[in-house]
């Protein structure tokens, strides 16, 4: 019991994967879909930081004051590279579904799928 | 009815594998740091900045940073060149 | 076009924002920082001018080609300065020990100073052009193409 108390912020990544993966399977609307793959991004980024974290640190920064124990800088580099990369990503599945919409004027995924002209 | 059945199965079994690796992983807090020690000892002797984590993502590991700058400026590219009309200016509707 | 005061705040709140993302931007070796945070923090002083004023009056303003311009600047700026020190490796800290940014901080508690770290201030700068103009332009092209017009589709 005390190893699902001391695990928790790794229980609620692999409960935001389940909860991402079933919308990505059963949902049809193209917007909920893509809802669907930020959520599965965010609990990645999330599963970075949390792999880094000892327990009483501080933040990587040297500042003036007295040097203390710090948590694990790499791990944060890769979350930001993560971050940039959910904004591109995103931004891009944004912009397939508006010509779509332009092109047959449905956003199911069902009814879409045929390519005219 | 077959479809519901297949879903839901592929989503107990993965439920169950990635509820078994969280409990599976290290205790939180206490995270094994063999380069991150030898990166917080260095880094301001060797790249000269009191921030760690700008050191790591532009000295120590710049090759993934121009990875990232690169996917950016393609994803920006990619967005202006899918909104153009005909005429080669950027559509309004 | 929406109300009166949402106008007015908004030019009102840009200058703030513009200027706590280019504290960011240029601070990001000393505190905690540096070019992506602070562009994506310049970026969202765009977005909010493009929600508050509508985006063909913004699209007059931040034109494509200009914004095309700056983020080419960025990132060539990047390559450049991961090729200048190509003598001995890729992405070589050539600037350490020299006048330009090049003050070592001592170990643990110091006094921050602006002048320390080699290529990383320079390299700050160019990631934050490109994420500024990167951001901008999509925010800008994706509020352009739903612009609703008389007769629907």
């Amino acid at each position: 019991m005390s190893l699902i108390l001391q695990n928790m912020p790794f229980l609620a990544v692999a409960a935001l994967i389940c909860v991402s993966l079933y919308i990505m399977m059963t949902q049809r609307n193209l917007i909920k879909i893509v809802m669907g793959v930020t959520i599965f991004q965010s609990a990645v980024n999330l599963f970075l930081v949390a792999l880094g974290y000892r327990s009483d640190g501080v933040a990587p920064v040297f500042t003036s004051g007295p040097v203390e124990l710090m948590v694990l800088p790499v791990p944060q580099a890769l979350t930001l590279t993560s971050i940039v990369i959910g904004v591109s990503t995103t931004a891009l599945m944004l912009s397939l579904i508006i010509l779509i919409y332009r092109h047959t004027g449905e956003t199911d995924a069902e009814k879409s799928r045929r390519v005219k002209g | 009815m077959i479809r519901r059945v297949g879903i839901s199965l592929t989503l107990i079994i993965i439920a169950v594998m990635f509820f078994a690796s969280a409990l599976l992983m290290h205790p939180f807090g206490a995270p094994p740091s063999i380069m991150d020690d030898y990166i917080i000892e260095n880094s301001q002797q060797e790249t000269g900045t009191n921030n760690v984590v700008s050191a790591v993502v532009f000295d120590y590991r710049g090759y993934d940073t121009l990875g990232e700058a690169t996917v950016l400026f393609l994803a920006a590219t990619a967005v202006i060149m899918l909104f153009r009309s005909r005429k080669g200016e950027v559509a309004e509707k | 076009m929406t109300s009166k005061i949402v106008r007015t705040t908004a030019q009102f709140v840009t200058p703030a924002v513009l200027l706590y993302g280019l504290y960011l931007i240029i601070h990001g070796h000393v505190s905690s920082g540096g070019g992506f945070q602070g562009g994506a923090v310049f970026a969202s002083s765009a977005a909010l001018l493009v929600v508050a004023f509508g985006s063909e009056r913004v699209s007059s303003l931040l034109q494509e080609h200009r914004l095309v311009a700056i983020s080419c600047s960025g990132a060539l700026m990047f390559i450049g300065l991961a090729f200048a020190g190509m003598g001995t490796t890729f992405f070589f800290n050539l600037f350490a020990g020299s006048p330009l940014f090049g003050n070592v901080p001592a170990y643990g508690p110091n006094p921050e100073d602006i002048w320390t770290g080699g290529t990383v201030p320079l390299m700050n700068i160019a990631v934050a052009l490109n994420v500024v103009a990167g951001l901008s332009a999509i925010v800008l092209a994706m509020a352009l193409a739903t612009v609703k017009r008389g007769d629907d589709k």
